[in-house]
């Protein structure tokens, strides 16, 4: 069963319509990845999917288990919706890191509230090792205790991509992760990102690096004026487009 | 002599700072409740208290210490404040709080408005509550940005207490006048100004080093 089942999903912004009808599933352990031009209604699918806009119509499964559908008031309650944002991880393009706590700080600081106020019965200590490792492992063990304005685009980057593995997402969105980083630094957040896709973590990657959603996307997703054109293998939507509107993208992607 | 007026212009001192004191203590966290009226998303709430604003920052605040003060005697003839020094400080410190905290509430308004969204958006993608994501996340950010203008604010409520003398209070100016008519001499009201600089000069000092604390993220 897949684990993401995305059925029919419409959002408007007032009488601008920037979703229609998109439905998509996504197994476990693969990475997707989505592409398109500017106001193809990417980021906006994104953040549906973390609840921080609600769709107009449509409904989002994880696992069987119908998180939101536009016809059920149930669903759609306040309180709940802060614990189903929970099997969504989210990597924003402009980092969003807390500027007053360190990068460790960053990492734990959801995770501390949350055993205090669920009383989870997790030790600080649990949750400080935790938090360590992950920094670890996106090779920022001499950075943990540097505040985000001491840190590059890149480390403040994957600090943020620490912070959202912290909350052990079903599944783990990126909404252009390297967009608002210099070219030279855009290469240390997508080593870490395909460093995740070989460890098998689920992902949905919203990107314009073509090369780099060829390489580690499992499936590909092209969305223009917010509908999904094209969707697949990514080598097959890549290399061998059968729309012509995806051709066109993908011509004026390799002209730059 | 010089010690006589010393003594007078220290208990007008007394006064000044029983009034800024008691303003801070309750228009700070009032202005909080104003600023989320004026930003409440219930049209009639954020109307009501954008016009409130409006009348409290359009007008003098002496016209609104006299009002206050006068005005149930006048109008309603029912003196609530009494005969007493007492219910004069009263009437003066519930003046200054509305007033002060109109314009507090302007100023914390601005502050949690240039909290950029990103902020409060990725406390909910981590499952923080509004209320986590408010005094974890949000507050110290807003709070670094208005200190400067919260410093401006305070050191004007310092100079603004001398407003106390038009409903007869005797805080520090009106005591440094009271020698002209007593004794003629003008020398003690240019005195009152060697107090104003020294309270001032300690919240310069006090600011100064809550700017220097909060220096440590950007």
């Amino acid at each position: 069963m897949a684990i993401l089942d995305v059925q029919h999903i419409e959002k408007h912004f007032g009488d601008t319509p920037v979703l229609k009808d998109i439905s998509f599933s996504l197994e476990e352990g693969q990475a997707l990845s989505i592409i398109g031009s500017s106001g193809s209604g990417k980021t906006t699918l994104l953040r549906c999917l973390n609840f921080l806009e609600t769709p107009d119509n449509g409904v989002i499964s994880v696992r069987g288990e119908t998180l939101f559908d536009a016809n059920d008031p149930d669903t759609k309650r306040e309180s709940d919706i802060r614990k189903k944002r929970l099997h969504f991880g989210m990597v924003f393009q402009s980092f969003n890191l807390f500027p007053q706590y360190t990068a460790l700080e960053n990492v734990t600081l959801a995770r501390q509230l949350m055993a205090k106020t669920e009383k989870t019965g997790e030790s600080m200590e649990s949750i400080l090792a935790e938090g360590k490792a992950l920094l670890e492992r996106m090779g920022l063990s001499d950075r943990m205790e540097n505040y985000p304005h001491q840190l590059s685009g890149g480390q403040q980057q994957r600090v943020a991509i620490a912070r959202a593995l912290a909350m052990k997402p079903d599944i783990l969105c990126f909404d252009e992760p390297t967009s608002a980083l210099d070219p030279e630094l855009t290469g240390e957040v997508l080593k870490v990102i395909r460093g995740l896709a070989l460890q098998h973590t689920t992902m949905i990657i919203v990107t314009h690096e073509m090369a780099f959603a060829r390489d580690v996307a499992d499936q590909v997703i092209f969305m223009d004026g917010g509908v999904i054109v094209e969707q697949g293998p990514a080598r097959d939507v890549i290399d061998n487009p059968q729309q012509e509107r995806t051709r066109h993208f993908l011509a004026r992607y390799s002209q730059q | 002599m010089f010690w006589t007026v010393t003594l007078s212009l220290l208990q007008g001192m007394g006064e000044l700072l029983k009034i800024f004191f008691l303003t801070l203590l309750f228009s700070l966290p009032l202005g909080l409740v104003i600023a989320f009226a004026l930003r409440s998303r219930c049209k009639p709430v954020s109307w009501l208290f954008n016009i409130i604003v409006w009348i409290i920052r359009g007008t003098p605040l002496m016209l609104q210490l006299i009002i206050i003060f006068y005005g149930p005697g006048k109008w309603f003839d029912n003196n609530i404040w009494g005969y007493f020094s007492d219910g004069r400080m009263a009437a003066c410190v519930i003046a200054f709080v509305i007033n002060y905290a109109c314009y507090f509430a302007v100023i914390y308004k601005g502050g949690i408005e240039s909290v950029p969204v990103g902020q409060r958006e990725a406390g909910q993608v981590l499952g923080m509550t509004k209320s986590q994501i408010f005094f974890k996340v949000t507050l110290l950010q807003m709070v670094k940005r208005i200190v400067p203008p919260m410093s401006n604010e305070i050191i004007t409520l310092v100079k603004d207490t001398s407003l106390a003398r038009i409903i007869a209070i005797m805080e520090l100016t009106k005591m440094g006048e009271s020698f002209i008519k007593s004794k003629g001499i003008t020398w003690p009201l240019f005195y009152t100004g060697v107090f104003y600089l020294a309270l001032v000069g300690i919240l310069t000092l006090l600011f100064n080093y809550i700017e220097r604390k909060l220096s440590y993220f950007k």
